[in-house]
């Protein structure tokens, strides 16, 4: 269990700077998406269920979805 | 979007997510979750079909003068429960004090004017999130 846990931190530090870093608007956005994902697994086992349920609709769900509405309206590319 | 595969998977798996909301806001007082989570869930379910079947059979199914007045509507049955508490001659949502049915705990009607208050949430919390949706993508 403890090792889980260390994996999935280092993976939230990795997908925290992946974000900031990646040029492609669409990656970033999927890559904030593995982001959530990971952290709604730890709230899981920070035993803080309904967090997790929340995140796991709003964070992976809605957040990426409405980030991909505005994309497809304005450009793909970072200046 | 015209993807018979996609159009199919929605169809089938969109009355689970429901469902599965609609439990998340019912026992929201004797399990994690609530008004919030199971309002978000049943949102998504909403979201998925108006990606997978376009806008306009999606305003079709829900018009937006409906989730106006279900916005409005979850909101004012929120506050007329909590303005009874003080008929009742308590403070704003006093629940015990003033004698509302509390029944066994653990079951579901129980913990007075918890389950409707929740139910008040996800009613809210749902159409907010369809009404946000609808109109960031609607053309213009």
């Amino acid at each position: 269990m403890e090792l889980l846990n260390v994996i999935l931190v280092v993976f939230l530090i990795v997908c925290a700077i992946a974000v900031e870093r990646t040029k492609d608007l669409l990656g970033a956005v999927i890559i904030f998406a593995a982001y959530s994902l990971t952290m709604a697994v730890l709230w899981l086992m920070l035993k803080a269920p309904d967090i997790a349920l929340t995140e796991a609709a709003i964070g992976a769900g809605a957040t990426t979805i409405l980030f991909v509405a505005v994309i497809s309206r304005t450009r793909r590319m970072e200046k | 979007m015209d993807d018979l595969i996609v159009k199919t998977i929605t169809r089938l798996i969109v009355p689970f997510i429901q469902v599965y909301g609609i439990f998340i806001i019912l026992h929201g007082h004797i399990s994690p979750g609530g008004g919030f989570s199971g309002g978000a869930v049943l949102g998504s379910s909403m979201i998925l079909f108006t990606l997978s079947y376009g806008l306009t059979d999606a305003t079709k199914k829900l018009p937006h003068k409906v989730t106006g007045v279900l916005e409005s509507g979850g909101i004012i049955w929120y506050i007329l429960l909590g303005l009874m508490g003080i008929l009742l001659g308590g403070k704003f949502l006093s629940n015990k004090e003033v004698g509302f049915f509390m029944g066994q705990a653990g079951e579901i009607l129980s913990a007075g004017i918890i389950p409707l208050i929740t139910v008040a949430i996800g009613i809210k919390v749902a159409s907010t999130v369809i009404t946000l949706f609808h109109t960031i993508i609607e053309e213009d």
